[in-house]
């Protein structure tokens, strides 16, 4: 065992926990004062569902010995991470126990991505179930696809993208947001649009929270990324400089194309372009040098800037820009590699660096197929949570805000007097009721 | 009595009270308004989606003020609060039946 290295994954994993939470502040941010609560709970709540599937069977599904075909892990091999526990089992360097808790982190956050979708009108109850059969049935297959390595030393077989199609992915632009940008777009049109949207398509009520979400987010990207490395070494370096300049050079491909298409430059495109290059430099940050990643970044900024404008010309409500920032800026990570792969970095070089069309075929495949099963199974899913528990809030809940009718809660209680005094009854009042349910209002005099 | 009510741009305060401070008129109620008059709405642009804000945060001053002051007091707001410009606000005069103080219950010109 290295030490430096298991310090360094499980520190890395801390740093990727945080930016579910993160997360929550970056989305709770854009949507409306009545439904931040839902927004962050919809984090939170797939941080509590996905991290007890990941040990009970999650883990054994995506790097259990593969059953054929590399398409899944084992499901019982791992079972409760049996097996794991003593110390004695090694992913590399490092004790696989580590590798368990570091990778538990990512499938949090990419169910947590797809939740801004569907912003202001989800039922919370069935976002739980969703998010929890999502992930068992897209989530843990796509990782054993892509992060589960073959090992010739102990006959250990892994997933088809990592080693049959070879295409490279580093951190996860496939597995986590191609994957979470296909879902979001299956969502979305499952769940349809807001009431009144595109009329009005919900003003971010908190530009603030959207930043300090964005900078958590790169904070924990760190992580992320370098500790993708499961090494402290120089590709973690590397890797750490790519995820800053990618994500610079992204935030002003986004800010030129708002100055140039809109007049100025926003802080909310910013913090969009900040995501919108962590997410392309994912893929590729230990294949592509620190200029090839501001080249990545600029493209990825400028073209996601564009691609949110979708959703109006196509007509689907992806609330909060899911598909134009995860599903484009990871399409745009995963299959540049194939043409900024250097040799000097990563040891493959793309079309741009001599390595003629063989791994631009490869990314594209790769992306294509991760794409493709997500959205097909998440649209199958949704159906199914649509069509037996009902997956939206009704019109008049909608309109009174998700916060009060799926929480009983309201966000913000600043100034003012007084309007809410203590009950005996919390649950008494009718669910859905148009009412505050839980609070009474002190009548005025 | 007369209430004096002032709609006008948050950054004429500050003039207003000091001009009414000069006059020896003591008291005001301040408070956040949104509306739309001869002023246009100005548009915010998100994510490359325009919305209109239509309706212009302004303050709302009242003053609560014995007949005989009524002139001085319009004078002394609408010296303050204009600009030229459009949307420097509007300030009108209600008649007020009665005024009390709640700590004495002293009423009308000694309550005000």
């Amino acid at each position: 065992m290295d030490s430096g290295d298991a310090a360094w994954v499980l520190t890395s994993a801390a740093l990727v926990m945080l930016m579910t939470p993160g997360l929550a502040f970056f989305y709770g941010g854009m949507v409306r004062a009545k439904s931040v609560l839902n927004m962050i709970m919809m984090s939170l709540g797939s941080m509590a569902v996905v991290g007890v599937l990941w040990v009970l069977y999650g883990y054994s599904i995506a790097f259990g010995q593969d059953v054929g075909g590399g398409l899944l892990g084992d499901p019982t091999e791992f079972l409760g991470l049996r097996g794991l526990i003593d110390g004695s089992a090694m992913s590399g360097s490092i004790p696989t126990i580590v590798f368990v808790a570091f990778q538990a982190m990512f499938a949090i956050i990419t169910v947590a991505l797809i939740s801004g979708a569907i912003a202001d009108r989800a039922r919370f109850g069935p976002w739980l179930v969703f998010a929890g059969l999502w992930a068992t049935l897209v989530y843990f297959p796509a990782a054993h696809w892509v992060f589960s390595f073959d090992d010739e030393e102990t006959g250990y077989v892994g997933g088809w993208i990592a080693n049959s199609l070879e295409a490279i992915d580093f951190a996860g632009g496939t597995a986590v947001h191609i994957n979470a940008g296909a879902a979001a777009l299956a969502l979305a049109l499952v769940l349809g649009r807001r009431r009144n949207w595109p009329q009005d398509p919900g003003r971010p009520h908190n530009l603030p929270f959207v930043v300090l979400g964005a900078a958590l987010l790169w904070f924990g990207w760190f992580g992320f990324n370098a500790g993708s490395a499961l090494a402290a070494d120089a590709t973690a370096g590397l890797v750490m400089v790519n995820t800053l300049v990618a994500t610079g050079a992204a935030i002003l491909g986004w800010l030129l194309v708002e100055r140039i298409r809109d007049g100025h430059a926003t802080t909310l495109g910013a913090a969009s372009g900040i995501v919108a290059g962590l997410v392309a430099i994912t893929p590729a940050g230990a294949s592509v040098s620190p200029v090839g990643a501001v080249a990545l970044g600029v493209l990825a900024g400028a073209v996601c800037a564009l691609a949110i404008g979708l959703k109006y010309r196509l007509g689907y409500d992806d609330s909060l820009d899911v598909v134009g920032v995860h599903l484009v800026g990871g399409m745009i990570g995963t299959v540049m590699i194939g043409l900024l792969a250097s040799e000097e970095a990563g040891g493959v070089a793309g079309l741009f660096y001599g390595g003629g069309l063989d791994l631009l075929w490869r990314q594209t495949v790769g992306a294509l197929a991760v794409l493709a099963f997500s959205f097909v199974v998440s649209l199958l899913l949704a159906l199914a949570i649509k069509a037996t528990i009902g997956f939206r809030a009704k019109p008049e809940d909608e309109d009174l805000g998700v916060d009060r009718t799926e929480h009983a809660e309201s966000a913000y209680a600043l100034a003012g007097p007084a309007t809410a005094s203590r009950t005996e009854s919390p649950g008494a009042a009718p669910s859905g009721s148009t009412d505050g349910p839980v609070i009474a209002e002190r009548s005025s005099r | 009595m007369r209430l004096v009510t002032a709609i006008v741009r948050s950054a004429a305060l500050d003039d207003i009270r000091a001009g009414l401070d000069r006059l020896g008129v003591l008291g005001m109620t301040v408070s956040e308004a949104r509306g739309y008059g001869r002023q246009k709405g100005r548009t915010e642009v998100y994510r490359g989606a325009g919305y209109a804000v239509d309706y212009i945060t302004k303050l709302r001053v009242e003053v609560l003020v014995d007949e005989t002051r009524t002139e001085d007091v319009i004078r002394t707001v609408v010296e303050a609060a204009r600009t030229g410009e459009v949307g420097d606000g509007k300030v009108w005069v209600t008649p007020v039946e009665t005024v009390v103080r709640v700590r004495t219950g002293e009423r009308d010109s000694e309550a005000i």
